[in-house]
């Protein structure tokens, strides 16, 4: 029983969280992209907000990099680059730590305002609540790790969870067995941040997906939008005169008819 | 050259007399939903006063607009973009929502249904947001209204820089002014400029700045961007928002909500062309004096065959190029130079523009005679301080300011010696560098105003511009509901649960 909910929580689930993460996010984009936006309350109420956000948002992303880096940059990389298991566990606790520390401390005064500040409360979905009480927990689950790990300083218990998640890349159907026997913190920590994908495209958590990099490529400052037709010379409503008009089609061909000033 | 069009307008401010219609049809229209309570997307502020939000004007605390930097570039007061990035996940320039007001409305249902009581029952008022009964209303659109509240708070008015103001604070001498504002549709925006998603953008056919709905993420850059404070945050669907120039109304060309309905009749409506090509130059000129005659230099003479021929082979169709020679805005703002640009110095190009209002002659109340010049009442001794109004609209220049208000005078002058001497008189024209038809003509458009003088707008030619394809879901205003209309159930971020109650329901 224990093998199977242990493969079902580590072999099965990863799979289902991130398709549903993919999927769902396309299916709400293409769907109602009215809806997706990242929800700041800023507007309503700004103490707690600059420190906060700023702090969460900051620590978070620092944290998410380097799980990328942990868990799913190949061994042989590491080792090419001369870094040891020990080495690599000693930065993942002091970079995480801080980071873990400054987003727990950000997310923390989130969501004390989220629950005790009126107006910030009264504006609130039941979903914008949930994201950040469960970003809580996982931010404490997070750091709570840590007294693991400093008994575990050789990074053996690292290596498992590598080997898990690059198992998990191949489609291996064993990687979940690779992590059976590792302290229970981990394990609740890697279900809850496999539920948080889970719902992301059901969240405002999607404006993850929006983060605007591309601002700083965009020529100039100015957009004109022009509604002659540029680039795409016909759509399914206005094809070459003669042709009937057909529905469907992309979702989104009117970045054809932007320029820049 | 590269021709666009743009609609424009004017607003007279010697014609308006405060009376909030425009404010208020506009806001019937578009603003009287949840998340928007506290948004107008034009309202008028009386002046002197520290307007809506309090201290928009104050671009040190705000950082809208534009600034100049050494190498002769603009960029965004707020930072090049990746300070404007840094500042995404809190924003510091954000104003709050207490700096427009926190909105409210009041019990009315319990004047009717309370029980009999020892006390006369009262509505209370109760916020929008919160749905909590307010103790105290601290502040509210228009709150300084016909200058309520003390000279010490509204005196904080930015525009009294370099005038003596005390003198104002005191009963006998102080002034009062309208001022109706909206969003300038600017031709160098810099609330879309600061827009990270590229959500905002500028309609090439008329000039119409939007937000697109779907496009905008929240990242509210373009709230603290925009220097006139004329772009909104919608806390409930956590999108932005700003006035549409009624674009369904202009692409039918019937004349904006807010201007159709101005009794007074102080707004015009009208195409005015420019040069694509000059705007980055005129925005970037360094004194911001030259700001005003600057972007008068990107404006383009609609009687000018050479450029009514690029026109043609930029797109502007022949109805536009016709309309652009008898556009009541560029008469004001390009032939008379009556008109002019809010705060020009925030080199965002504005396209709503301002005729200075006259005030009654001070000394005139106090010895019984004016102050005259050569036969004509010196501008500089009316009530409004020149300086004020050229704070306001130049930048502090105040010569193109003085002219305007004396054609203004001359006009009243040379009118009322026809109309009751019944003589012609060339030389009060004359004196303001103008013609006796050019005053008659300035006469018929800013005294009668006749509805189609004052408004001349062409039809959008849709069956050349527009594929409706690409179109669909990109207007600057939706509501919350899943975009084929038909289901309530959204799985996806549905309708928030806000704590509405009964007495919440009336509409704001």
């Amino acid at each position: 029983m224990h093998e199977f909910i242990n493969y079902l929580l580590f072999g099965w689930y990863p799979y289902l969280a991130i398709t549903v993460l993919i999927v769902g996010s396309i299916l709400r984009f293409d769907k109602g992209q009215y809806t997706w936006r990242s929800q700041s309350s800023q507007f309503l109420r700004r103490r707690q907000m600059i420190l906060g956000s700023n702090l969460f948002h900051l620590g978070v992303l620092i944290l998410f990099v380097g799980h990328f880096m942990g868990l799913l940059v190949p061994e042989a990389i590491y080792a090419f680059a001369g870094i040891g298991h020990s080495f690599k566990q000693m930065m993942a606790l002091i970079v995480g730590g801080i980071a873990g520390i400054a987003a727990f401390i950000g997310c923390s005064l989130l969501l004390h305002r989220r629950l005790f500040d009126p107006r910030v409360r009264r504006s609130s979905s039941i979903g914008d609540i949930l994201v950040l009480i469960l970003l809580w927990l996982q931010i404490a689950l997070g750091l709570a790790t840590a007294f693991w790990t400093i008994r575990a300083l050789d990074g053996h218990e690292m290596v498992l969870f590598m080997n898990w998640a690059s198992g998990l890349t191949r489609l291996d159907p064993g990687a979940s067995a690779l992590i059976i026997d590792t302290a229970l913190v981990y394990r609740v920590h890697i279900v809850l941040g496999l539920t948080l994908f889970l719902i992301t495209p059901f969240t405002r958590l999607v404006h993850i997906w929006s983060a605007p990099i591309w601002y700083l490529f965009r020529p100039g400052y100015q957009i004109v939008r022009s509604r002659a037709k540029t680039g795409a010379t016909t759509t399914p409503t206005m094809g070459p005169a003669g042709a009937a008009p057909s529905f469907g089609g992309d979702a989104i061909p009117r970045a054809h008819s932007e320029s820049s000033q | 050259m590269k021709v666009r069009a743009q609609i424009a307008m004017v607003l007279n401010l010697d014609k308006c007399i405060g009376c909030h219609t425009c404010s208020i049809t506009c806001k019937n229209v578009w603003t009287n939903r949840e998340g928007v309570e506290y948004v107008w997307f034009n309202n008028v502020e009386s002046k002197p006063g520290v307007g809506y939000p309090k201290d928009w004007e104050n671009q040190n605390r705000w950082k809208g607009g534009w600034v100049r930097r050494k190498n002769g570039k603009i960029e965004p007061r707020q930072g090049s973009k990746w300070r404007i990035l840094s500042k995404i996940f809190a924003n510091p320039d954000l104003p709050e929502i207490d700096d427009f007001y926190e909105p409210y409305t009041f019990e009315y249902e319990w004047l009717q249904k309370a029980p009999e009581l020892e006390a006369q029952p009262s509505a209370k008022p109760r916020s929008l947001v919160t749905g909590e009964v307010l103790t105290k209303i601290e502040w509210s659109g228009n709150w300084e209204d016909d200058l309520g509240g003390e000279f010490a708070k509204r005196s904080r008015d930015y525009n009294f820089d370099g005038v003596e103001k005390e003198i104002y604070g005191q009963f006998e001498q102080t002034f009062l002014m309208y001022l109706p504002r909206l969003c300038e549709h600017c031709l160098n925006p810099s609330c879309l400029a600061s827009c990270p998603s590229g959500a905002i953008y500028k309609r090439e056919e008329d000039g119409i700045v939007l937000i697109d709905q779907e496009k905008c993420r929240g990242w509210r850059m373009c709230v603290s961007g925009c220097p006139y404070k004329k772009v909104y945050y919608n806390w409930s669907t956590g999108k932005s928002e700003k006035c549409i120039f009624c674009y369904p109304r202009i692409e039918t060309g019937q004349p904006t909500v807010c201007s159709e309905t101005c009794v007074g009749r102080i707004r015009y409506l009208g195409v005015v062309l420019y040069d694509a090509d000059r705007i980055q130059e005129a925005a970037s000129v360094e004194d911001p004096q030259n700001l005003y005659p600057a972007q008068l230099g990107v404006f383009l003479d609609p009687y000018d065959v050479a450029v009514q021929d690029q026109a043609r082979r930029d797109g502007v169709p022949d109805t536009w190029i016709e309309a652009a020679a008898r556009s009541p805005v560029y008469k004001m703002a390009m032939e008379w130079k009556v008109a002019f640009p809010l705060h020009p110095e925030y080199r965002t190009l504005p396209m709503v523009w301002y005729v200075p209002p006259l005030s009654p002659i001070q000394s005139a109340a106090e010895a019984g005679k004016m102050s005259v010049n050569n036969g004509m009442p010196d501008v500089r001794s009316l009530r409004i301080p020149v300086r004020y109004l050229a704070n306001l609209l130049t930048a502090g220049a105040e010569e193109p300011i003085v002219m305007a208000l004396e054609r203004m005078l001359a006009m009243r002058g040379y009118m009322r010696a026809k109309s009751i001497e019944g003589r012609i008189n060339e030389s009060i024209a004359e004196r303001v560098g103008l013609t006796g038809p050019v005053i008659e003509e300035m006469y018929r458009y800013m005294a009668l105003a006749a509805y189609e003088d004052r408004y001349v707008i062409p039809t959008t030619r849709r069956e050349i511009h527009e594929d409706a394809y690409h179109l669909r879901g990109s207007t600057g205003f939706g509501f919350k509901e899943p975009t084929d209309g038909s289901s309530k159930l959204n799985l996806f971020g549905g309708s928030k649960r806000t704590p509405r109650k009964p007495y919440m329901d009336i509409p704001t």
